[in-house]
């Protein structure tokens, strides 16, 4: 459109009794300037709401997972969220892998949540996926649900052994972070 | 803003002023001589009371502010810093903590008010949906209040509170970590939310200008819901609207006192008192209990929408909660055009009385299945008890638009007024 005004208004430039277009091209490039300028100016005050780099600088986190005996889980720091780290009886693990995937809410299989040959060792953001609680399921001591996993407390999700929503608000399973295992018995979180 | 033709002011000093900025001929005509209907019964003292608590938690809150620490680390110490050391400090925070409970509690009654006599019909659309901005700014202001003494409900219900964003399909997560300035809630949330609810009063107050300018524009309601005819019908706003809003907002300011000096913490919530622990959920979050039916609401959705029959999901249960939650609030920024039965006041509207009661129990018990754990009965009484408040909107007043018989009102207010002191 602008393109348009422009051509127009070379052709009547002479023509001093019709200087509207041109001053409406003006105006509409004002505005354009104003406007660019003015969200040019925003972005820098919405952007630095945004994670600061000290925040995104905040490193990994190595694990040593020797003295965690089975059966027994912890709890870990990881980007200011709770890790957990649970070393898996054989009858959870056997529990998780009997599930049929396709009557998941979120399908996974309990391979895909493990690294291969280290079954054992479940590694999830103790997150719930609803709204941000921290599941129960811990401790030997704890709720664990209705699938021997993880149980919200806040507005009632349950987790299987393997991590997985099974009944409840919660719309997916509890996060795998990334990591490796740096030795056998040690992980490197992130 | 013009105060129109000026009446010369006998004192020098005055009119000087006045002459070069009407203040005090404005004051007169808006609050003074102000033509209000004769009939106002006690339920509308509240947008006075309400105002009252306003300024009084702007004040506490700017003296709390400077005894206030805004890190993680300092924040739960200087609360307790305040309560116990500075001088008068206990009373400040305990008048602010109850006082954001009694501004709401004056607020619901005032937007019952409202609903109950048809203020919010034609002419007056915009003055209500300017109340329910101010109301929105106040949760948001109260919801993040809660969060700076980082206690342990302070910590968890921002928690719950920001994750609800996360339910946004696409952009959910970024908004979230906008929202937090990093991976979970921290420092960085705390001094943004510090920021803004400092800010967020004097949006209120602005909003509360426009709210009372509008109102000065159409006139108050009253119980009628009939329009004043004339001079018959009204009495100036002073003495004896000024008279009768201050002893409703003494009465109000003793039942406030007594509260705070002999119930401080009745409102309040046990975890508060323990700090902020980002690895212990409490085993049981609950917002205060001016959130409470909104927080039913969010809770009463725990199944998904898509096709019966099919893992065709078009909204999951968590986005179909914040939804409807928010689908709440909205319901009464459109109420004034959901409900185009001509007569304002539920006096003469016995169909629409039953309904509004029925809503207002609804609302209450919403708001005890808020306070409970998410089991049981709990999940199908708020599911009831949600579909009630949409149907009530979306169903039973459209549908009493057409149905409900237009009763005969009254003359004139005067003539309703004389009536009823023969009778």
């Amino acid at each position: 459109m602008s393109a348009d005004t422009t051509v127009d208004n070379s052709a009547t430039d002479d023509n001093h009794g019709d200087g509207e277009t041109r001053r409406d091209f003006l105006y509409l490039t004002a505005a354009a300037f104003g406007a660019v300028g003015a969200a040019s100016f925003a972005w820098p005050l919405v952007d630095q709401m945004n994670p600061a780099a000290d925040t995104l600088a905040l490193s990994s986190t190595e694990v040593d997972l020797s003295p965690i005996e089975e059966g027994q889980a912890i709890t870990v720091v990881w980007r200011g969220k709770p890790v957990f780290i649970r070393h898996r009886t054989a009858k959870e693990i056997e529990e998780a892998q009997a599930v049929d995937v396709a009557d998941l809410r979120d399908p996974e299989t309990d391979g895909d949540r493990v690294h291969e040959g280290q079954e054992k060792w479940l590694v999830m953001v103790g997150i719930c996926t609803h709204l941000g609680c921290v599941p129960l399921g811990q401790k030997n001591t704890d709720v664990k649900g209705e699938y021997d996993g993880w149980f919200c407390p806040c507005h009632g999700s349950h987790y299987d052994s393997s991590g997985r929503i099974r009944k409840g608000p919660a719309p997916k399973n509890l996060g795998v972070p990334e990591y490796s295992f740096v030795t056998d018995t040690t992980i490197k979180i992130g | 803003m013009s105060s129109g033709n000026r009446e010369k002011l006998n004192n020098p000093m005055m009119e000087w002023v006045d002459s070069r900025l009407p203040i005090f001929s404005l004051l007169q005509k808006e609050y003074g001589v102000f033509p209000t209907p004769k009939n106002f019964n006690y339920l509308w003292n509240f947008g006075a009371i309400a105002m009252v608590m306003l300024v009084m938690m702007i004040v506490t809150g700017i003296v709390l502010a400077m005894s206030y620490a805004t890190t993680t680390a300092e924040a739960f110490n200087s609360v307790e810093r305040i309560m116990r050391d500075v001088n008068h400090g206990w009373m400040l925070r305990y008048i602010h903590a109850n006082g954001s409970s009694f501004f709401f509690i004056a607020v619901y009654i005032h937007i019952f008010r409202g609903m109950y006599y048809g203020s919010y019909k034609q002419p007056r659309e915009l003055l209500w949906i300017l109340g329910v901005l101010i109301f929105l700014l106040m949760m948001a202001t109260a919801f993040m209040g809660y969060v700076l003494p980082w206690g342990q409900m302070s910590f968890w219900g921002a928690t719950v509170i920001t994750n609800l964003f996360s339910a946004i399909p696409l952009v959910g997560d970024s908004i979230v970590t906008l929202l937090w300035g990093g991976f979970s809630i921290d420092n960085p949330t705390l001094n943004r939310f510090f920021s803004l609810h400092y800010l967020f009063p004097f949006l209120i107050v602005a909003v509360v200008f426009l709210h009372v300018w509008a109102l000065h524009v159409t006139g108050s309601n009253n119980p009628l819901g009939i329009e004043p005819k004339g001079k018959q019908d009204t009495l100036p706003f002073h003495p004896y609207y000024t008279m009768k809003d201050s002893f409703g907002v003494v009465v109000f300011l003793v039942i406030f006192a007594g509260f705070t000096f002999f119930a401080p913490n009745y409102l309040g919530h046990p975890d508060n008192y323990i700090p902020a622990d980002p690895l212990v959920t409490p085993t049981h979050i609950v917002p205060e209990w001016y959130f409470l039916p909104f927080y039913a609401i969010l809770r009463a959705i725990t199944f998904d929408i898509g096709i019966p029959l099919t893992s065709i999901v078009f909204i999951p249960a968590k986005l179909g909660g914040v939804l409807m939650m928010f689908g709440s609030i909205a319901m009464l920024f459109i109420l004034p055009f959901l409900d185009k039965h001509p007569v304002r006041s539920a006096c003469f509207r016995p169909w629409y009385k039953m309904a509004l009661i029925i809503f207002v129990v609804d609302v209450f018990i919403l708001g005890i299945c808020g306070g409970k754990p998410a089991e049981g009965l709990w999940v199908p009484l708020a599911q009831f008890c949600t579909a009630y408040y949409f149907a009530f909107f979306l169903v039973i007043i459209p549908f009493l638009n057409k149905k409900e018989p237009v009763l005969a009102l009254p003359n004139s207010i005067n003539e309703a007024v004389l009536n009823k002191k023969v009778a």
